[in-house]
């Protein structure tokens, strides 16, 4: 029996979306195949990670990636330009957790001067994230949006709840918007069609089918997302084939293995290193599941999957 | 190429005898179609049909067993691309390499790691597999000085023995008879001697070649001496080319039908950075590798890797479920909150994780409720007052807590009436309807 190579092509392609300006702006998505499959079609971009940053000090990071940022995160100007400069970072996700009512509760001014300072000190593309509260987050992000104009940002999140002012706001001020629902295949599609009924282009939006942690229900969103791009491919469903996000650092380092010293889990070995991999390794499943946009916060786990990135492309 | 019910009820006697337990042959066609029977149950099948069937009706890609006792690992038996499809069946293994230019206490000490890799997750023991002893020195004295070292510190473990030379592989293998052991190596220039040596001491074959149109070659011919049992490695060794070749070779097998490649995929990853090396381990859990042969185990690394094998492999049609009982978080005291919830694995994950975030020390009851989420769950009647009473009685919990108040999820704000008649002397507070408004709720209450 001789062998032929079981090769497929796809009815659907994956939307490119472009995010940032000049030089440093950067293409994800394009691809006519599933994840890494280049040897039956085309994947003209690879995955970009952005780096998180927060409009207010980490303190609620665990110490091994708290730390990293000493010096830096208590000002979000600086802590962007670090990431820029010194960890080479290719775009930044600025989440203005600060302005959550059960946080610091910062006014809408102060989010949309933090946006601005960090906006004005970087070039590489910026993605803007609320709070997740949703009433708070319409009024953060519509000022925020507007203050950022013509930036070709990435906003988000637009959620069921308040993702009728948040496109808004995104579309009259030109940027990308993240459309985010929970875990589940037809919610994503439903809202995807929601906000593009609203006259929002669809080749604008990405979707957050939402992230879960290594050992923490990742195999939810490991399964969602391949399933969104199935759909994409071989339905060429249009509805879903919006490039997908994995918001990894915020799920990742919060579950026990990010944070469990050594002294007290010894079967669980080294902290740091443990602490790395857990967010590289929920980075890099969903990689394979068909993310390509990844939000991570350690830079160590982000040079990891970049340099898995570059074994698999 | 897997027959259709139609096409296997023509092979079967069609009597409607009903002594395989089915109402007519057509209707046990069918199970037999779905795998949900097995040809055996009938007992006037003719020699013919048992041989057709038997072929069409093997799995797509071969069962093997690698290694015995209870260390053994199943491999193979999938019929699925994807997990959402159907459960993916026999978690990947995990193997270590050892190679017989290292000393003996270096090779020793890979063996004690492998005895002490062993960990509990989420009612899961789990651990490093196999170990690979590679014939790096092409000395056959060596490798089996080494084998012997494997065979006497790690007893027990199965063993993939690494070598092109059968002479040294006969001679390592003898050390693991009965226990499955592969025998890797076998190319286009050695495979009569290697498929002897394997036949001879009942070892899975391990082929190596350089891309898929040999090693479909060297399948068939290893087949046609004779070998049942193979491990195949189609020589992928960059990420890239793993998730090609593994991907053909699953299509291959299972949307084809393509036996010379229905065998399991070993994939050699080994790096120099370890957390590159993890990196390229969950690309091979993730894309059909049966076994993953990594250069080094550090605990950090085994444990990730361990929970993503775990969570690849989790039957996406059973709900996941977490153990039934009161979990701590932080370090209540007698008067903490108390929260109750359903035992479907990412309602308690959100919910442990956004009591967590809250920073208040709580107590958190899970109750059985056969992994359904609580709406789910109420609606199921798995998650009523009288359930929910019951389970509290039981715990034993009124003897721990000061307060006796229970925070009911808001979803079942109805059950509070009905749980504080059947629950005397205690509060029963409605909580929020969705986890992420728990730190809010808790710092309400002060």
């Amino acid at each position: 029996m001789a062998f032929t190579p079981p090769k497929e092509s796809y009815a659907g392609k994956v939307y490119t979306v472009t995010m940032g300006t000049g030089e440093r702006a950067a293409t994800i998505g394009g691809e006519s195949v599933l994840p890494f499959h280049s040897f039956e079609g085309g994947t003209p971009n690879r995955p970009l990670v952005a780096l998180e940053i927060q409009d207010v000090p980490p303190a609620d990071w665990p110490e091994n990636v708290r730390k990293v940022y000493d010096g830096v995160s208590d000002d979000p100007v600086k802590w962007a330009k670090h990431c820029q400069d010194d960890l080479k970072a290719r775009a930044i996700a600025l989440r203005l957790v600060g302005t959550h009512p059960d946080r610091e509760n910062r006014s809408v001014e102060d989010a949309v001067k933090t946006a601005k300072d960090v906006l004005a000190a970087v070039s590489i593309p910026v993605i803007i994230l609320g709070s997740n509260h949703a009433e708070k987050d319409t009024a953060v992000l519509v000022a925020v949006a507007e203050a950022a104009k013509d930036k070709n940002c990435i906003i988000g999140k637009a959620q069921e709840a308040n993702y009728k002012t948040i496109a808004a706001a995104a579309m009259a001020n030109n940027h990308k918007l993240i459309a985010m629902s929970e875990l589940d295949i037809n919610l994503s599609k439903q809202l995807n069609i929601l906000i593009t009924q609203m006259g929002f282009d669809k080749e604008k939006l990405i979707t957050d089918p939402m992230c879960s942690a290594l050992g923490y229900g990742l195999e939810y969103t490991y399964s969602v997302m391949e399933r969104i791009r199935l759909a994409a491919l071989t339905q060429n469903d249009q509805t879903m084939q919006q490039p997908m996000l994995g918001d990894v650092g915020m799920y990742v380092w919060k579950v026990k293995e990010t944070q469990a010293a050594e002294a007290d889990m010894p079967q669980w070995g080294a902290a740091e290193e443990r602490g790395i991999l857990w967010e590289a390794e929920t980075a890099t499943a969903l990689l394979v599941a068909g993310a390509e946009l990844l939000i991570m916060r350690h830079p160590k786990a982000v040079a990891a999957v970049d340099s898995v990135i570059e074994e698999l492309v | 190429m897997a027959l259709s019910g139609v096409e296997i009820f023509k092979l079967l006697p069609k009597t409607n005898c009903k002594k395989c337990g089915h109402p007519t042959c057509l209707a046990f066609a069918m199970k037999l179609a779905q795998r949900q029977a097995t040809l055996d149950l009938c007992p006037d099948v003719s020699e013919e049909a048992k041989k057709k069937l038997g072929e069409a009706s093997a799995p797509p890609i071969r069962p093997i067993t690698l290694g015995a006792g209870d260390k053994a690992v199943k491999m193979g038996e999938e019929t699925v691309l994807f997990r959402h499809d159907k459960k993916f069946v026999n978690p990947c293994a995990f193997a270590i390499e050892v190679k017989d230019t290292q000393s003996e206490a270096d090779i020793e000490s890979v063996c004690a790691q492998v005895m002490h890799s062993e960990i509990d997750r989420v009612g899961q023991k789990l651990r490093i597999d196999a170990i690979v002893i590679t014939n790096e020195s092409g000395d056959a004295g060596k490798l089996e000085t080494a084998a012997k070292t494997v065979a006497a510190k790690a007893a027990g473990v199965a063993v993939i023995i690494n070598t092109t030379n059968a002479q040294a592989a006969e001679a390592a293998v003898k050390l693991f008879a009965g226990s499955h052991p592969v025998v890797y190596g076998a190319n286009a220039s050695n495979l009569d001697a290697m498929a002897s040596v394997a036949k001879a001491h009942k070892a899975i074959l391990g082929i190596a070649a350089s891309g898929l149109e040999e090693l479909s070659e060297l399948t068939e011919k290893a087949k046609g001496l004779g070998v049942e049992d193979i491990v195949m490695d189609s020589g992928a060794r960059k990420a890239k080319e793993i998730i090609e070749h593994n991907t053909l070779i699953r299509r291959a097998a299972i949307k084809k039908g393509f036996k010379p490649l229905g065998y399991p995929v070993i994939n050699f990853i080994q790096r120099g950075d370890s957390m590159h090396e993890a990196l390229v381990a969950s690309v091979c859990v993730a894309k059909y590798s049966s076994i993953v042969v990594l250069s080094s185990i550090e605990k950090w690394k085994s444990v990730a890797l361990f929970a993503l094998r775990q969570n690849i492999y989790t039957d996406p049609q059973v709900p996941m479920q977490v153990e039934q009982k009161i979990y701590k978080i932080g370090e209540p005291k007698a008067d903490s909150p108390f929260f109750i919830t359903t035992n479907f694995s990412l309602t308690y994950f959100i919910v442990s994780g956004e009591i967590e975030n809250s920073k208040v020390p709580c107590r958190l009851a899970v109750m059985d409720s056969e992994g359904l989420s609580v709406l789910t769950a109420w609606a199921a009647g798995k998650f009523t007052a009288t359930k929910i009473a019951q389970f509290i009685n039981d715990s034993g919990i009124d003897q721990e807590v000061s307060a006796k108040e229970l925070i009911i999820p808001g979803y079942v704000a109805i059950l509070s009436g009905a749980i504080e008649e059947k629950l005397p002397g205690w509060k029963i507070t409605v909580g929020p309807r969705e986890a992420n408004a728990i730190p809010a709720f808790l710092k309400a209450r002060g």
